[in-house]
């Protein structure tokens, strides 16, 4: 990750070398020509240097159609323009992919090959993914809007690296021999768990594909995997390339399709033994009732945030400003981590809210094809107006708007990057998960205060500490009720550390080794 | 002998095989091959004629102090622990597929070398090389230190540090597998090394060195030093600049070797010594297989593997039977040219051993063991032995307590499984051992009860990436292979700070 995140900050860099605008007041209705690339909105769309070769559901190792015979777009969010039209699963798709897994996990090859044989094919399938990352990055960006140079660059290495780390895996899952009073011999087997329900969110299609496929895999178990319906593509290109590396047929499904439908009957499905949702803290209530009411499958969730970044008084604010900055803004503001909660010591708030002002006046919004570009447009017109709407809300309760707070361009879904000052903790913009650009100050004054507060909401995915000082560093870290503390950093990943949330922000953990027990079953053996 | 009456003569110097050019003799230090700074050499032979293969630079306690200053460089101030656990990761693997794409290359090295058997050591040896190293390239990135629970408000973590510059001096008997032992996973946890490969086999270590140079490892993170143990090997455990010192070979030597890594720096050192591993075979089991099981173990890589089953006890019920099988497959053991695909058995490595091996078969006689078949060597050229089995061997016998490193074999009966256990454990080796019974209590009992580092049921030689492999007793200490070879190259700090208001301890 020291990599990637060397990447992360090299993309930073080069965005605030070539900024050309500054200044100006940010309120509302002063346009958006201080954005440096405004002008690109208005120019034809960048064509992506890919072909949508994939559009129907993954079963059984081969491309089908829905039962149904339907469709469904999936959109350009620069345009809010068709790329393609996807097949549509239904309950009935559903049934098959499961059908097909539970054949692949009963009878197939794949759960009785050598560890070190299933090592082999997720290698494979990695040097194939590192082969086609090009176009793997772009499908990413065409479908979700993300800049290309962070798919290309940081995300696509990320997904290969982490299949590399989860084929290391494959011939070290070990079960114990245990120690029992009496005469007796026990150990444990750890045992694939069998068919894995898989439901993935649109932020990260790829790095979650990755998070959930990688460890199930590993452990020997077959998957049905349902892709957000707004980025089916990338998902039914890298099956495909796991396949090419000898994948058996069955082992991974993919069926693209709406939650209500497809992922409901995954949810209920009798024959899935193990259920991982990422997404929406709502649909992942849904998904647990679900879950409980059919077959009682055990589920990870990993949900929503509302994750706060404290700024301590200690802090270099030049580079608390940059990080907060990410931390919030980083994929158009669409991650369930983000740093949206932005807390700042009483003796650095000034001075902070008008460089964070600053920053997020130099931010590139543009085309996402772009060289250059730290910003492209929200996923879908859904998410746009929710964030439209927050931002009013913002306005209307008494936060200073400091700049942005609309829509850029005329065509798409891009929102200027927007803040927000004197925020407080009662407001929706301080409560609610915006998962947009839209960035929230807030000011605190000793350390307890602040604990407090930022402890004070009901999800607890993540933190930033900003500090120098390691007793206020490690007694925040401790203090928070949350699953992951970046200490002077935000949004590292590793594939070896783990992820996942405290309270409503979900439960279970990904990545890491930690992640393998949730494909596991511990059988305990006993020999008198 | 049935194999000189079948027609594979030891002694047939028809070329079964093209041996490939030599490519490398010289020492490889810091990157490069270079001379010995002396300037000598020594030669090292085929065993199947005695002949000289190729002359190898000799590397001595001066050469010994330059490979060891450039592991310390690549160590202190170089990249390779400084990469990221996926980054060394990457270049293992990139080295495990080339010796896969020199498999054949790689195979002849280790056949001509050390007589071994040209056609399993492609399909074992070499391809065996090539997932070890994957194994511990994908453990790279799972070192994990832990989180402590103080047990005052403290917070403690532990870091896993790669231990520093490695010494590892390997035998000749698997000279491609101990390298990839030792190697891979002390590679894997960011350590630099210094190899000594047995005077015997020193090739295809050499080549190794050339390949992991064209993955991409790193100038003076593995140097290979070729030589003799009184000078090289005694360079290395003596060595005031290396960290730890791990050994495979005789416990003659791996004494010599605790001594200097103590009278130096306190090196910590493992040990992976001789053995005299029992296998018992229990009357329920199928005595056709457990004839076939016993004799591979003292046969298989001609008697010379430190966990060969040279102690069979068989249970009294079907001990004669058994007998009578095991002597007749013995007779059928094809012993012959290396290189020929129906050899079962090439040479002994080399003549010292060939002589020892001969004179334990002369001390069995004279102890008043019964010679059941064997006992002479096979052809006029070269070293090779015969399948040799002694019945009637008592358990105070020499046949029966020295590691003879031959394909000899001492039958012994037994009559409980108390006495088996006992008779078992009677031996200051504690490697390996062998069960064959299809009884889960008598397997669970007789697991627990003999004091070796691995087990086989119904089973032999089941070596894995995953399994720890090491010895009880005399036969050494520590662990090859698994997450315990791994950690063994591992440093431990624990890091302690005070903490304030924590919300939990």
């Amino acid at each position: 990750m020291a990599s990637s995140s060397t990447r992360i900050s090299r993309l930073l860099s080069r965005s605030s070398a070539s900024l050309f605008s500054r200044g100006g007041k940010g309120y509302l209705g002063t346009g958006f020509s201080r954005y440096s690339t405004a002008t690109a909105l208005e120019e034809e769309p960048i064509k992506p240097a890919v072909q949508v070769e994939h559009t129907q559901l993954l079963i059984g190792g081969k491309f089908v159609d829905a039962l149904s015979g339907k469709t469904f777009p999936t959109l350009d969010p620069r345009t809010g323009e068709v790329i393609a039209h996807v097949a549509e699963g239904h309950s009935e798709d559903v049934d098959r992919a499961v059908a097909a897994a539970r054949k692949a996990f009963d009878q197939g090859p794949w759960p009785k090959m050598t560890a070190y044989e299933r090592q082999r094919i997720l290698l494979r399938a990695a040097d194939l993914l590192e082969k086609h990352n090009d176009e793997l990055a772009a499908l990413e960006t065409w479908d979700n809007g993300k800049p290309y140079e962070q798919s290309a660059q940081i995300e696509i290495p990320m997904l290969v690296r982490l299949f590399r780390y989860y084929a290391g895996w494959a011939d070290k899952i070990h079960g114990m021999t245990v120690p029992a009073d009496g005469q007796y011999h026990v150990q444990t087997l750890h045992e694939p768990i069998g068919v894995a329900g898989q439901i993935i969110p649109w932020n990260f299609p790829l790095l979650m594909f990755a998070w959930k496929v990688g460890p199930a895999l590993a452990c020997g178990n077959t998957i049905v995997l349902k892709t957000a319906e707004q980025t089916p593509l990338s998902a039914l290109y890298a099956a495909k390339l796991f396949h090419e590396a000898g994948l058996p047929e069955g082992v991974l499904n993919v069926v693209s399709g709406f939650g209500p439908t497809a992922g409901a009957a995954l949810a209920s499905h009798m024959d899935v033994d193990k259920l991982a949702f990422t997404g929406s803290t709502d649909t992942g209530k849904v998904v647990l009732e679900l879950a409980a009411r059919s077959n009682l499958k055990p589920v990870t969730l990993e949900l929503g945030g509302k994750s706060p970044f404290i700024v301590c008084e200690d802090a270099d604010v030049d580079q608390a400003v940059e990080l907060a900055h990410f931390a919030l803004f980083f994929n158009q503001g669409q991650c369930c981590c983000a740093g949206s909660r932005t807390y700042v010591h009483e003796h650095v708030y000034d001075e902070f809210v008008e460089k964070a002002k600053a920053r997020a006046l130099k931010r590139i919004v543009g085309d996402p094809f772009k060289s250059g570009i730290e910003q492209g447009p929200q996923i879908d017109s859904e998410q746009f107006e929710k964030i439209l709407k927050y931002i009013r809300s913002g306005v209307q309760s008494g936060a200073t708007l400091e700049t942005g707070g609309d829509r850029l361009g005329s065509k798409g879904f891009y929102v200027q990057p927007t803040v927000f000052s004197n925020v407080e903790d009662g407001m929706l913009i301080a409560k609610e998960e915006i998962f947009g650009p839209v960035q929230s100050i807030l000011k605190f004054k000793d350390l307890d205060e602040v604990i407090e507060r930022a402890n004070n909401t009901r999800y607890g995915l993540a933190a930033g500490v900003f500090t120098k000082n390691i007793d206020t560093a490690n007694t925040l870290t401790r203090a928070l009720r949350v699953g992951t503390v970046w200490v002077n950093c935000f949004d590292t990943f590793d594939a070896a550390i783990p992820f996942g949330g405290y309270k409503m922000s979900g439960q279970g953990r990904e990545k890491g080794e930690y992640s393998l027990k949730n494909y596991l079953q511990v059988k305990a053996v006993r020999y008198v | 002998m049935t194999a000189l009456s079948n027609g594979h003569a030891a002694n047939n110097s028809s070329p079964l095989f093209k041996i490939p050019p030599i490519k490398f003799t010289n020492l490889f230090i810091n990157g490069h091959f270079v001379h010995s700074l002396s300037g000598n050499e020594f030669e090292t032979i085929d065993p199947r004629t005695g002949e000289v293969i190729a002359k190898i630079s000799e590397g001595r306690k001066e050469d010994i102090d330059v490979a060891v200053k450039a592991a310390r460089e690549a160590f202190d101030n170089g990249p390779w622990p400084r990469m990221s656990g996926a980054e060394r990761a990457k270049i293992m693997m990139k080295w495990a597929d080339l010796i896969e794409e020199n498999v054949e290359e790689l195979a002849a090295l280790d056949a001509i070398d050390a007589g071994k058997l040209y056609h399993l050591v492609k399909v074992l040896d070499i391809p065996a090389v090539a997932n070890c190293l994957r194994y511990y390239a994908g453990a790279a990135d799972k070192i994990h230190g832990e989180v402590l629970k103080g047990a005052r408000e403290l917070h403690a973590y532990t870091l896993m540090e790669p231990i520093g510059v490695v010494g590892h001096i390997i035998p000749w008997n698997f000279p491609s597998t101990m390298f990839a032992a030792k190697v891979s996973p002390s590679l894997a946890a960011g350590c630099t090394v210094v190899l000594k490969p047995a005077e015997q086999t020193p090739l295809s270590a050499l080549f190794f060195a050339h390949l992991a140079k064209q993955a991409g490892i790193p100038d003076g993170v593995l140097n290979v030093v070729p030589g003799f143990g009184p000078t090289a090997g005694a360079a290395i455990s003596s060595h005031m600049d290396i960290d730890k010192v791990s050994f495979t070979g005789s416990t003659e030597v791996g004494r010599a070797i605790m001594h200097a890594a103590a009278s130096s720096n306190l090196k910590p050192v493992s040990l992976e010594l001789g053995g005299k591993s029992p296998l018992l075979i229990f009357d329920d089991a199928d005595v056709d297989k457990a004839a076939d099981l016993a004799l591979l173990g003292i046969l298989f890589n001609k008697g010379e593997i430190c966990v060969a089953s040279s102690r069979v006890f068989v249970q009294e019920g079907i001990y004669d039977e058994f007998e009578k099988k095991l002597v007749k497959k013995a007779k059928a053991w094809v012993v012959g040219d290396p290189f020929d695909p129906q050899s079962q058995q090439g040479p002994q490595v080399d003549k010292n051993q060939f002589e020892k091996i001969l004179s334990y078969i002369e001390i069995g006689k004279e102890e008043g063991a019964t010679l059941l078949t064997g006992g002479k060597k096979v052809g006029n050229k070269g070293y090779y032995i015969e399948p040799t089995i002694f019945s009637n061997v008592k358990e105070n016998m020499r046949i029966a307590q020295d590691e003879i490193f031959g394909p000899v074999l001492a039958l012994m009966k037994f009559r409980t499984i108390e006495e088996g256990i006992k008779s078992a454990n009677n031996s200051r080796y504690g490697l390996a051992a062998g069960i064959v019974t299809k009884n889960i209590d008598t397997a669970n009992t007789v697991s627990r009860a003999i004091r070796a580092g691995i087990i086989w049921i119904n089973c032999y030689f089941a070596f894995g990436n995953d399994i720890p492999y090491g010895g009880y007793k005399q036969s050494g200490f520590g662990r090859d292979f698994g997450m315990e070879g791994l950690h063994k190259y591992l440093q431990v700090k624990s890091v302690v700070t005070p903490i304030y208001n924590s919300p939990w301890l």
